[in-house]
């Protein structure tokens, strides 16, 4: 780990102030990711400004229409929370797939967002139940967060605040677990919102995607047959040696297959 | 330039100055010499770094010092009673041969306890689920995951 | 009065308070008083040239004490690395032994090898200054493959093997085999890789090298599974020191399973460097750094024939290997592939010829040395997939197929040199078809099938070779060292009794089982045992731990010091006693006269060789303090049968394993709990191997693709099943315990058994290790489309 400087924000507008005066300070979350990534030297922020005392940020509410949680809520908390499971159990399952439980004990929903981890779970969630991104500065559609590997539509100093979760009528999540980081290979969010059907998929390529042609197929009629012989294009998908492009493909189909099986159960 | 850390470890307030980067396990194990926490990888895989920090399970090595600022911490040397008798999750690893080389256990047995608090009667398969975040390489898990179905309901009587 | 006997009993291990409570303490706890932290500069390509080495910048950086380069190591006179077995080659000549530098000389050939050191008063300033160390490095091409580097125009690691050929190796009647192979029945032929396997101990070595200058004498702490050989190599071969000077301790070692028997340049460098720099100099490995510089394991590529009669009796077999040892030559890498493996062909048949011909390569990867079970597992591999396929393709029951073959008959001489003393296999293969119910999985499988799953079944019998070994008949093949035991049993006044092994315990139990040993031979309470191991300055000698043979060489050492001890008791009883020698006996702990009601207690005795008062002074030296080297006379045999059982998901390709039988037999078991953990532990390293473990590299520039735990995939509590373990006793005939010993059965045994399993559910003939997901869903795809 390089050395860097630390500094407590106080609050939202604190860690703001402390962007805006050190451009390439890093927001400090859960530290999952970046803690990670600076001891192996790979990142080298000269400013760390740490989140972690801001209440504001964590705690879940839920207003029969909205699951909203704070950017600094633990993946540990949204997987126990009872509001979480009654109104969206498929984003509670999500998150207790984060990783393992010492990391979810520390790993935040803005963290994981805003890092956009290719092979990450929440990307499926966010895109897969149509959410919207609250920042300091504005709200962000799911479908424009998120913009490539790595990247998102935050702008240098915006600070994610929460996330807004609209309760589907049925959701499930499905993930075949890369088995040595226990990232996704390919992980499937469906949601059945009521007006209609999203397909959301992470692992399998650079960045989050939906299938509109599972959606069309679920919007018609929302059955594990459904989707059972609709194929991604593997170009362009991820291809390393833990799984082929081919594979990959393979799986999103097989995940969201078994995803709607058990958004039906 | 230094910063101040202080927190509780083991019920005993502690307090250094320290540099920015570092770690929580570095903390402690080289500040408080306290040595039964260690380090397995480098990318928060292996688990036996793991201590308790405000009564949940985390990964010490993957973490700043500064982020356990005020926090109560307990590490392998906090879990026996004063007078040495051990912890029954601790009683349970040795009852059962859950252990070998030593160096993965006390992130194991810290890990299998806050595994127990929150599921009091767990079943194997859960047990071998929620133990994702420890590695093991002697025993095969075999009877770790044997002493902690037979220690869940005592450590569920302790409370 | 009771028996103190305690043996066969599965006590609780000793050792476990200490490991419990954190108050264990392995290398990187030691924190000597103005310790220094010592980072690598390690190369970050397969196969370069250096054109030069800056250090300027690295040394004037704050806090560091000093940087060295391979110049340095040059100038100091300190030697390479050397190997502990030369093999002869099949022209009679010796094996090619490049020298294998501390630090790197000009060259490097692998990634993560040893370029420079940088030595800080922190480790954070070490690391920060070893990135300005700059290395001019000309990038050559890499090979990584066994059998690439052996093509014409490959990349050339050493000068004095042009081909990269370290040794063309054989044994048996290759005539012999050929002729039967020309007429026999039915022939089967299998071509596979054996997948290279990284050890990852979840302790990272480590080493602390302090020097004296009060004592001119050097400490060195030090992960290591023998501290003796460490020492003996480090002084006497590579640095030329006085071995009386350097005192190794191994305190707790966080597991080995072979990866910390070596001599690493690391130890070597932090001891030289203390001196230097008159500070103690420490280094931990961090993880990546153990990917790329811990010895790793197998990496075979076969071909392998079965020749059978037409009711499937075994006739010949024939085996070509092509064993990559990587770029240098680590330890003990040449007898790996060789003399631990060729000589485990015959299995537990009676295939009467065996050949088997091995090329050992050198190529731009991290050296490869022994891994738990080290060429046995390998030999394994060979012998049960092709037992297994042979079976399939006679279509005789694969059980069947194996009991027409076992040898039943005892000592038994295998064609490829060793003479199996004991053993039952049928024995073994009946408890665990028993114990896995194989009967009823033809329903089982009916089900699995109702779920739209594929359920296979595989067996695998191994036989091993442990208690390593015959000093005269390893040196004969090639041993640069005896390979003995030492032990020392210390009597104190008071009658406790302090134990000294050579043997070294990384997780295996020694204290606990060392003690039942002795506590029961001495018939004293075990309370009153202390066994220590793993320092050179308490213990006489020692070679340590690896090749399971910890009881059955190091135990039986401590057992001959113990008749040692009870011997000269005998005396001093007699005396006491104002009997005659050869009337007094012993047994649980008493002197007696025989028939009469005359006896001494152990304590007492033992008390009276150190307070001499009546004391036979004129035949007996006081005190009661034996040592005892033991050099076994044949190896032993530990053998088994395993059953396995595996569902596949065919969307998927995922496989679950639902039931792993296994039923060993390891002669006479003196702590049966600590014996099925060691069972535990070896068949997950082995279900690793089968499916998930594999190490990568990139076969363009030599990059290490598995260089980190999210990319090397080790097993986790939900990737194994809960074992269904048993044994059988056929005692070692040779030692006086009768073991045989237990450390690797299972991942020697483990991986045939789940690639016959997986291979059997989805119906293909083989696949390659480690069977990931994708691998047997392209395999049932292709079935498919075939």
């Amino acid at each position: 780990m390089y050395a860097f400087t630390y500094r407590k924000a106080k609050d939202v507008k604190d860690a703001a102030a402390g962007l805006a005066k050190n451009a390439d300070a890093k927001l400090l979350a859960g530290g999952q990711s970046l803690i990670a990534a600076m001891k192996l030297r790979l990142s080298a922020p000269p400013e760390l400004i740490d989140l972690g005392t801001i209440s504001e940020l964590r705690g879940i509410k839920s207003d029969g229409k909205n699951v909203v949680i704070g950017a600094m809520t633990r993946h540990a908390e949204v997987a126990a929370s009872t509001d979480v499971k009654k109104a969206i159990p498929a984003l509670a399952y999500l998150a207790s797939q984060i990783g393992d439980r010492m990391v979810r004990n520390m790993g935040t929903l803005g963290g994981a967002i805003a890092h956009n981890d290719p092979a990450a779970d929440y990307p499926a969630a966010v895109v897969g139940l149509g959410a919207t991104v609250e920042t300091n500065k504005r709200k962000i559609d799911a479908d424009a967060f998120f913009k490539g590997i790595y990247e998102t539509a935050l702008d240098p100093g915006e600070i994610i605040t929460s996330v807004s979760f609209p309760i589907p009528k049925r959701a499930a999540y499905m993930k075949f677990k890369q088995p040595a980081s226990r990232f996704a290979m390919v992980g499937v969010m469906v949601a059945d919102t009521g007006k209609d059907v999203r397909v959301a998929v992470t692992g399998a390529g650079p960045c989050v995607f939906r299938v509109k042609e599972m959606e069309q197929a679920l919007g018609k009629k929302f059955a594990p047959d459904s989707v059972a012989n609709i194929k991604v294009p593997d170009k362009g998908l991820n291809s390393d040696i833990h799984a082929s492009a081919e594979y990959r493909a393979h799986l999103v189909t097989v995940m969201a297959k078994r995803a709607v099986e058990a958004a039906l159960k | 330039m230094p910063v101040k850390v202080s927190m509780t470890v083991n019920g005993k307030p502690v307090s250094a100055e320290v540099e920015e980067r570092t770690l929580l396990v570095n903390f402690i194990r080289e500040h408080l010499r306290l040595t039964g926490t260690h380090v397995g990888c480098d990318t928060a895989q292996c688990g036996a770094c793991t201590i308790e920090m405000n009564g949940d399970a985390v990964k010490a090595c993957n973490m700043l010092a500064m982020q356990a600022e005020g926090a109560k911490i307990t590490t392998i040397e906090g879990i026996a009673a004063a007078d040495g008798t051990l912890h029954p999750m601790q009683e349970a690893f040795r009852e059962h041969h859950a252990l070998q080389c030593g160096f993965c256990t006390p992130g194991m047995v810290i890990s299998a306890i806050d595994l127990v608090r929150r599921h009091p009667n767990p079943s194997e398969e859960v047990v071998r689920a929620e133990l994702d975040g420890n590695f093991c390489r002697c025993t095969g898990y075999h009877n770790i995951v044997k002493a902690i179905l037979d220690a869940a309901p005592k450590v569920a009587a302790m409370r | 009065m009771a028996s103190m006997n305690i043996i066969g009993t599965s006590v609780k291990r000793t050792e476990d308070y200490r490991f419990l409570t954190g108050g264990g303490q392995y290398t990187d706890d030691v924190a000597p008083h103005h310790a220094t932290y010592a980072v690598f500069v390690r190369s970050p390509h397969a196969h370069a040239k250096i054109k030069g080495i800056k250090t300027d910048k690295a040394a004037k950086a704050r806090g560091v004490h000093a940087v060295y380069t391979g110049d340095d190591i040059a100038k100091a006179g300190i030697n390479g690395l050397p190997c502990g077995w030369l093999i002869t080659d099949v022209n009679g000549q010796p094996m090619k032994e490049p020298p294998y530098p501390v630090l790197a000389q000009g060259k490097v050939r692998h990634v993560g090898e040893r370029v420079a050191v940088v030595i800080a008063d922190t480790l954070h300033e070490a690391r920060d200054a070893a990135e300005l160390v700059e290395v001019d490095y000309e990038v050559l091409p890499a090979v990584v493959n066994g059998a690439e580097a052996r093509k014409k125009g490959a990349p050339v690691l050493h000068e004095i093997a042009p081909d990269n050929t370290c040794y063309v190796w054989a044994i048996g009647d290759k005539a012999k085999v050929d002729d039967v192979f020309k007429s026999a029945a039915h022939t089967t032929k299998l071509e596979f890789v054996n997948n290279r396997l990284i050890p990852n101990a979840i302790e990272p070595r480590a080493a602390i090298g302090n020097y004296s200058r009060a004592e001119d004498a050097y400490t060195l702490h030090v992960a290591s599974q023998n501290p003796h050989v460490e020492r003996l190599l480090m002084t006497a071969f590579v640095m030329g020191l006085p071995e009386h000077k350097v005192h190794v301790i191994a305190p707790d070692v966080g597991g080995g399973f072979g990866s910390k028997i070596y001599l690493y340049g690391e130890d070597v460098v932090v001891t030289w460097a203390s001196k230097q720099i008159n500070r103690p100099v420490k280094w931990t490995a961090d993880r990546v750094e153990s990917f790329s510089s811990d010895a790793h394991g197998r990496d075979h590529v076969t071909t392998a024939e079965l020749a059978l009669d037409k009711d499937g009796k075994f006739l010949a077999m024939r085996v070509h290997t092509t064993a990559n040892v990587g770029a240098y030559l680590s330890t003990f890498a040449s007898c790996v592939p060789t003399i631990l493996y060729a000589t485990l062909l015959a299995g537990q048949y009676t295939t009467p010829v065996i050949y088997c011909e091995v090329t050992a390569v050198f190529t731009n990867t991290t050296p490869v040395d022994a891994y738990r079970g080290a060429g046995r597992p390998e030999a394994t591999y060979v012998v049960e997939r092709l037992v297994e396929t042979a079976a399939r393709e006679m279509k005789i029951d694969p059980a069947e197929i194996r009991r027409r073959n076992f040898i039943k008959e005892f000592p038994y001489q295998t064609p490829v040199a060793l003479l199996y003393d004991t053993g039952n296999y049928n024995a073994t293969l009946d408890a665990a078809t028993k114990l896995g119910d194989v009967a009823g999985y033809a329903k089982r499988k009916e089900q699995s099938k109702a779920r739209g799953k594929l359920r296979g079944i595989g067996y695998s019998c191994y036989i091993e070779a442990c208690g390593i070994a015959p000093s005269s008949v390893a040196g004969s093949l090639g041993a640069r060292a005896g390979l003995y035991e030492a032990g020392e049993v210390r009597v104190h006044p008071t009658g406790k009794v302090t134990v000294f092994t050579g043997s070294h315990s990384h997780g295996q139990g020694h204290e606990t089982t060392f003690a039942q040993v002795v506590a029961s031979r001495l018939g004293i309470p075990m309370d009153d045992v202390h066994i220590v191991h793993g320092d050179t300055s308490k213990i006489l000698f020692g070679m340590g731990t690896y090749g399971s043979r910890s009881i059955a060489v190091g135990g039986t050492a401590i057992v001959k010091a113990v008749d040692k001890v009870i011997a000269k008791g005998k005396k001093i009883a007699a005396h006491l006693m104002e009997a005659a020698e050869n009337d007094v006996e012993f047994s649980d702990g008493i002197f007696r006269v025989t028939g009469t009601d005359k006896q001494v207690p152990f304590g007492q005795v033992a008390l009276t060789a150190y307070v001499p008062h009546n004391y036979p002074h004129d035949k007996l030296e006081p005190g009661l303090n034996e040592n005892a080297f033991y050099d076994p006379s044949n190896f032993t045999f530990p053998a088994g049968s395993y059953v396995c059982e595996v569902e596949v998901d065919p969307d998927t390709g995922k496989t679950s394993i639902e039931s792993f039988v296994a039923v060993d037999d390891f002669g006479k078991i003196i702590n049966p709990m600590i014996v099925e953990g060691q069972v535990q532990g070896g068949l997950t390293q082995g279900i690793g191997q089968a499916l998930m473990e594999g190490c990568r590299y990139d076969s363009a520039s030599g990059q290490l693709l598995t260089g980190t735990l999210t990319d090397y995939c080790l097993p986790r509590a939900e990737d194994v099943p809960h074992f269904k373990i048993d044994t059988r006793e056929t005692p070692c005939t040779h030692n006086p315990l009768g073991v045989k010993g237990c450390g690797e059965a299972g991942a020697i045994g483990a991986p045939a058994a789940l690639m016959n399993a997986i291979t059997d559910a989805i119906g293909v003939r083989d696949l390659a290790m480690p069977a990931t997901a994708e691998t047997v869903w392209r395999a049932i795809a292709m079935k498919k489309a075939a």
